[in-house]
């Protein structure tokens, strides 16, 4: 349940901050943060260059998703399904362009909310109740119902510091903290706390229970990423499943829609325009931004024929990265006057590179998942880089108090 | 500073607290009884013990917890420029 916090704390934390100061600087995406409040090109340029690795890796996570749930709903095999799934992904976001309409949060919190409900029912049902579905696993393996897993590898520790990577550290996604901006005003932030919470708690639990339930109903199944749609299609009506499987495909649609706009807004306004050229023309912004996404999508497709196993390894890996690379820029720099543009970079390039590094030779460092040592590391370059150069940029210490800090 | 930063300062602070009150709660319960042997686990509405208070009991304190939190001790504050003139809506 470590996702529970993420309702709460990430609005808690840089909810009327950020909206405040986004305000004041007129900044509607993480970038334009970033810029003012560092007033580096680096700063933007980094962030930028984050953005699209660790992105890229998100969108491939729900490409494989889309992939999935067609093979396993259609009975294609998996490339075919993975191009049908490429080509309507493009042809919606070509077509509509970026105006496409994307499902608003609340509609896509609600079909998921109502989905999660039928099919857990559905399951239970299908298993002949909790009890009997828990004595069938405790009977194949007494381990699957105790909280270390079934072979035991699951510590404590490593599970705590989910709390981190899925939790807390939420914080640093670029995809979460510029909803924080996004608010009309204080009564809609607080409001979304609570049903945030709620709905995102309700989820978690039915989703990661039916996981659970669907060994007993459904033994053997080998690709853990085919365990939702294949459990939907077993234990509920067909025309009911039809339906319940086709919101995950509508959130997935929505979901790659909102993380190509990030993408190519980081390519294109972000840096071409703001250091390559400041006047490009308005066709000439469009036409680049519909390049730039077609060649995503394309190399997205390509990184997804072979995933691996569990797709969530792909979205933890985004969700690590990003916030190895963002969460102090961020938080200092809403919270720490001190903190500068030196800082933030020194944290960016020391989180990016720590945690590539570590995912690649060393990934669970100290039986803790591989994000934290990162964000520690990090924090640490942000602090010292920031304090080692603070007689050198007083004045803009000064210039950026007074913008963000008073009245 | 500008008077809304108290605020927003204060409930960050809240936040956090709230945030590891509930990882103590979780890690209380999922460790505390699910730590022995399966054998001697109990079971409440056919789910393990330990998985019932700390998952599900969990969710529905921490859900009444962040409401009571949001409606008693936050407070409105105006996002826009001018600070003190009241929420415009």
């Amino acid at each position: 349940m470590s996702q529970l916090v993420t309702g709460y704390f990430t609005l808690a934390v840089l909810g009327k901050k950020f909206a405040i100061i986004a305000r004041k600087i007129n900044a509607v995406t993480l970038n334009d943060f970033l810029k003012e409040r560092y007033s580096s090109k680096w700063v933007v340029i980094l962030s930028s260059i984050s953005i699209v690795i660790f992105l890229f890796s998100s969108m491939a996570a729900q490409w494989v998703g889309g992939g999935r749930l067609l093979e396993s709903f259609m009975g294609v095999s998996y490339p075919t399904a993975l191009f049908i799934f490429s080509v309507s992904v493009l042809v919606f976001v070509v077509i509509g362009g970026f105006r496409a309409v994307a499902l608003t949060d609340t509609i896509q919190g609600m079909v998921m909310f109502i989905g999660t409900l039928i099919i857990l029912v559905g399951t239970i049902i299908a298993g002949g109740g909790v009890s009997n579905i828990m004595k069938d696993l405790a009977a194949e393996n007494p381990d699957l119902i105790s909280p270390f897993g079934a072979d035991h590898s699951l510590t404590p520790l490593y599970i705590s510091s989910f709390w981190i990577l899925v939790g807390v550290g939420v914080v640093g996604l670029p995809q979460i903290s510029v909803r924080a901006m996004s608010y009309k005003n204080s009564k809609a932030m607080h409001m979304a706390m609570i049903i945030g919470t709620v709905v995102v708690g309700f989820i978690m639990l039915g989703m990661h229970l039916t996981g659970v339930f669907a060994r007993a109903v459904m033994p053997g199944i080998k690709v853990g990423d085919t365990v939702m749609p294949l459990i939907t299609m077993k234990v509920l009506p067909s025309w009911l499943a039809g339906i319940v499987l086709a919101a995950p495909i509508a959130a997935v649609m929505s979901t790659v829609n909102a993380l190509l706009l990030l993408v190519s807004s980081a390519l294109v306004k972000d840096v071409y325009i703001n250091y390559m050229d400041k006047h490009a023309s308005e066709a000439k912004v469009r036409n680049m931004s519909l390049g730039v996404t077609a060649v995503i999508g394309i190399l997205v497709f390509f990184a997804s024929i072979h995933p691996p196993d569990f797709l969530i390894w792909l979205n933890l890996f985004s969700f690590g990265g990003l916030e190895a690379a963002f969460i102090w820029p961020i938080v200092l720099g809403l919270y720490w006057k001190k903190g500068n543009a030196y800082g933030a970079v020194s944290s960016m390039v020391v989180g990016v590179i720590s945690y590539i590094c570590l995912d690649r030779f060393s990934p669970n460092l100290l039986g803790m998942h591989t994000v934290v040592v990162p964000i520690v590391l990090s924090f640490a370059a942000y602090i010292f880089a920031s304090l080692a150069t603070r007689s050198m940029t007083r004045e803009e210490e000064r210039l950026t108090a007074s913008k963000f800090w008073n009245v | 500073m500008d008077p809304r930063y108290k605020i927003s300062n204060r409930e960050a602070l809240m936040g956090i607290g709230l945030a590891i009150l509930n990882f103590i709660w979780w890690y209380g319960f999922a460790y505390g009884f699910g730590g022995k042997p399966v054998k001697e686990y109990d079971y409440i509405l056919g789910l393990p013990a330990w998985f019932f208070y700390s998952c599900i009991v969990g969710f529905i304190v921490f859900s009444i917890a962040v409401y009571i939190m949001v409606k008693f001790f936050f407070s409105d504050v105006p996002f826009e420029k001018e600070s003190g003139k009241g929420d415009k809506q």
